[in-house]
């Protein structure tokens, strides 16, 4: 009980670095010394497929406890393309969560998919990527990876594609998904924005009769303001993220990378 | 003679009674380090226009006592590139030992020219030794066997530029430009980052002030870190190798503060 | 019975007991500091409260009010923080009217250790005491369980090693107002860009022989970044599914209904 409400920023807060063992408590009151395999190291992501295009975001701050670890560190990486700067690459994974299983995942999908092209010779379609990469993380399913993983990229008929993951390999394609940090606080503000939730035609109808405001495909400028305004919004309000905001736009002609300013406190 | 070798050079069973065959069940897996024992404090790095300074203390503390106050905490790989821990000191020397064999091997593979005192081409460099590391480390937390060390990696990347980026016991890594473990990540990044906020400010810092930034530091972490020691070892590693001092004492030391102060609440005298 | 009630005592621990989480308290994660200078002492801190990892609070008060010559800043529990200093506060002033003097900082510094040390920590106040007095000028630190510190430059909070990187560095023995306002604000400051726990405007309090002056938002370093589209919703976009309209002449009945113009005051940004 005591220690619930002690509020003593060195014994609470991140101190010795060490340290980072938890020590549990143990019902006897022995106290148990064990290694943790993971940690959350913070962020957020963010992914909205329109008409023609996919657009991924995610800011790029690494945190440890109340510490920041680098102001710099993407979590969007370029996967399956045929060289090392990935500059033929077509589809896009963000990772979220215990930074080390996701560049791991990351490293594992780009591998699989750069196999695929050389054996193929063409590159993996984003619905055949996606189903890989659920096998990928159901296979570490009793020892998972500590990543909410979305992949983003064109299918087959050029429609933008977003599949989107829990940590054990459970996907769906999605028209948008927020993960990690400040999930909770942006998707929300998505289902509203983009799927047009609770937005209905005023004078169309009384009560239940009231029309829903109908879903109409985003343009690219549109999501661009969207994807920047709901980091804005989280950085004010979750203390994990901030510092930069990566987007990856995925078009037909190839993939955008552009990186803008975020508040850095 | 029993057939079966298990049994072999076990007392005899009509001697002795059954013998416990627990013993030889190594169901469990082996590993070494569970928590830290004998460590090191800070590790602390930050990059300039033409490579990059890293300092660390020469302290192994076991527990609060400070147990070996000599041990060097940065070493050099292939002349080229410099290895900062953080943590356990065993882990330390068997990551050292290992990087010694690593470095034999890559001698061998690739020739150095003995004019020059750098890395040959062909080497391991700086970003190269960094990911080998840090598949280590993952390798040995997936494994439920850490090594229980922060590690910090400078030198130059393949593209000859500063090079700067850590790992720690989990496999997680990042880069920045400027970076520190264990205490020096509250005390000494903050003062690091007013300097070399970005990748930009860092290439406008020259050799020497990277050096007087880092020196500062070391002061400030001896002076509020309890694990720290006033000895300490620092290094500058550029393009055109390493340049290791590994028994530096702190200087310039101000307990000005101290003068005027009168107990701890109402006392006067 | 004064002080605390602990008649939920029993069924909460059996609630604990039984996994239902404990309340999250409002913590200010915080960086606070205090400064001695040749002609007093300065205190400052940073506005961010939070609750986990959420911001509860972008800019909060952490300077709270003992006496006219006393202040103190507080770190941990918002709530104890708030509490205590004006449970400390009135104490004083009651006191100061009985001896007719003016109140002393080591008075102030004694009533809040002995309060907390009977409170055993459960009281999470970490304070930053300091004031001028006939005495001269005094700067302390009080933690939750009663232990307390005199020296020249303080820090406290989450953002403590951040903020006294800066002291370590800059600070030296004699100093002017100007300079010490600076120190402080450049170690609060730090606090607010390394500790995620800290974060927002820079609050400083200057107290002098003769008058103390607040500086509120002294600096404003993350002023929010406007939106870039409005989200107003066009009138009737929500879904009336049910309707009941009551009346001021309806309800008057049961209360007394009074017209109350609005104040400006700390109010909330807002997008339109």
């Amino acid at each position: 009980m005591a220690a619930m409400f002690s509020q003593n920023p060195l014994m609470n807060g991140p101190n010795y670095s060490f340290n980072d063992a938890p020590t549990v408590n143990a019902p006897e009151g022995a106290r148990q010394h064990r290694f943790d395999p993971y940690t959350d190291n913070g962020g957020s992501t963010l992914a909205i497929a329109g008409a023609d295009f996919t657009v991924m975001a995610g800011d790029t701050r690494l945190t440890s406890g109340y510490s920041i670890n680098s102001r710099h560190h993407p979590k969007l990486f370029k996967i399956g393309g045929t060289t090392a700067d990935q500059k033929d690459a077509t589809l896009v994974l963000s990772v979220v969560g215990f930074a080390a299983d996701g560049e791991a995942l990351k490293e594992r999908l780009d591998v699989i998919c750069k196999m695929y092209r050389f054996r193929h010779g063409k590159p993996m379609s984003a619905k055949a990527c996606a189903q890989r990469l659920s096998t990928i993380l159901y296979q570490k399913r009793f020892f998972p990876y500590y990543a909410y993983a979305i992949l983003g990229g064109l299918d087959e008929e050029g429609k933008g594609a977003v599949y989107s993951y829990d940590p054990v390999g459970s996907y769906e394609r999605e028209q948008c998904r927020a993960g990690g940090a400040a999930a909770s606080l942006i998707m929300p503000f998505l289902d509203n924005q983009v799927n047009f939730k609770n937005q209905y035609i005023p004078g169309s109808g009384e009560g239940h009769a009231l029309q829903e405001r109908e879903r109409r495909p985003l343009a690219r400028e549109e999501v661009e303001i969207l994807v920047k305004d709901a980091f804005d919004g989280a950085v004010e309000r979750h203390i994990e993220v901030g510092d930069g905001l990566q987007m990856m736009v995925i078009t037909k002609d190839g993939i955008e990378e552009v990186f803008l300013p975020l508040k850095r406190d | 003679m029993d057939h079966r070798p298990q049994a072999w050079g076990r007392p005899r069973d009509d001697v002795y009674g059954a013998y416990d065959a627990s013993y030889l069940n190594h169901s469990a897996p082996k590993t070494a380090t569970q928590s830290p024992i004998v460590t090191g404090t800070s590790v602390i790095a930050i990059k300039f226009k033409d490579g990059v300074v890293m300092a660390a203390d020469n302290l192994a503390s076991y527990g609060s006592l400070a147990r070996f106050t000599d041990v060097k905490r940065l070493r050099t790989f292939l002349s080229a590139s410099v290895v900062g821990f953080g943590g356990d000191v065993s882990d330390m020397q068997f990551l050292d030992r290992h990087l010694n064999e690593l470095a034999i091997d890559e001698a061998y593979e690739h020739e150095t020219t003995a004019s020059v005192s750098g890395p040959a081409p062909g080497q391991l460099n700086a970003a190269n030794l960094h990911k080998y590391l840090s598949k280590l480390m993952y390798r040995r937390r997936n494994d439920f066997d850490p090594l229980w060390n922060q590690i910090l990696v400078a030198g130059v990347d393949g593209a000859q530029q500063p090079f700067l980026a850590s790992v720690d016991l989990r496999g997680t890594t990042f880069t920045s430009p400027s970076l520190a473990t264990g205490f020096g990540a509250m005390l000494a990044q903050p003062i690091m980052r007013r300097y070399a906020a970005t990748e930009e400010d860092a290439a406008k810092l020259t050799r020497d002030q990277a050096v007087d930034i880092v020196k500062e530091c070391m002061k400030v972490l001896f002076y509020r870190d309890a694990r720290s020691l006033d000895r300490y070892s620092i290094a500058v590693v550029t393009r055109e190798g390493v340049e290791l001092k590994e028994d530096e004492q702190l200087e310039k030391q101000s307990w000005a503060f101290a003068e005027r102060i009168r107990g701890y609440g109402t006392q006067t005298v | 019975m004064p002080g605390f009630d602990f008649s939920n005592y029993n069924r909460n621990a059996a609630l604990h007991a039984r996994g239902v989480p404990l309340p999250k308290a409002t913590s200010t994660g915080t960086t606070i500091v205090g400064c001695i200078y040749d002609g007093g002492v300065v205190i400052a801190a940073d506005t961010r409260a939070t609750s986990g990892p959420i911001v509860a609070d972008k800019n909060c008060e952490k300077l709270h009010y003992i006496a006219s010559n006393i202040w103190c800043a507080g770190a941990g529990t918002a709530a104890d923080t708030e509490f205590t200093t004006s449970l400390i506060s009135s104490q004083l002033e009651l006191h100061s009217l009985s001896t007719g003097r003016k109140p002393r900082v080591v008075t102030c510094m004694t009533m809040l250790k002995q309060h907390l040390f009977r409170y055993q920590g459960h009281i999470g106040a970490y304070l930053v005491v300091a004031g001028v007095d006939p005495t001269g000028t005094h700067l302390f630190t009080v933690h939750a369980h009663g232990s307390t510190d005199k020296l020249p430059y303080v820090t406290m909070g989450s953002g403590s090693l951040a903020a006294m990187s800066v002291f370590e560095t800059q600070w030296k023995p004699s100093l002017t107002q100007d300079e010490a306002v600076k120190l402080c604000a450049d170690a609060i400051e730090s606090g607010i860009w390394n500790d995620l726990g800290s974060g927002s405007n820079v609050d400083v309090a200057i107290i002098t022989p003769d008058k103390t002056t607040l500086k509120r938002n002294y600096i404003k370093p993350n002023e929010r970044s406007q939106k870039l589209r409005s989200y107003a919703f066009a009138k009737g976009s929500t879904a009336v599914l049910n309707e009941k309209i009551i009346r001021k002449e309806d309800i008057s009945d049961f209360v007394s209904v009074h017209e109350i113009a609005v104040e400006g005051g700390d109010s909330m940004e807002v997008d339109t």
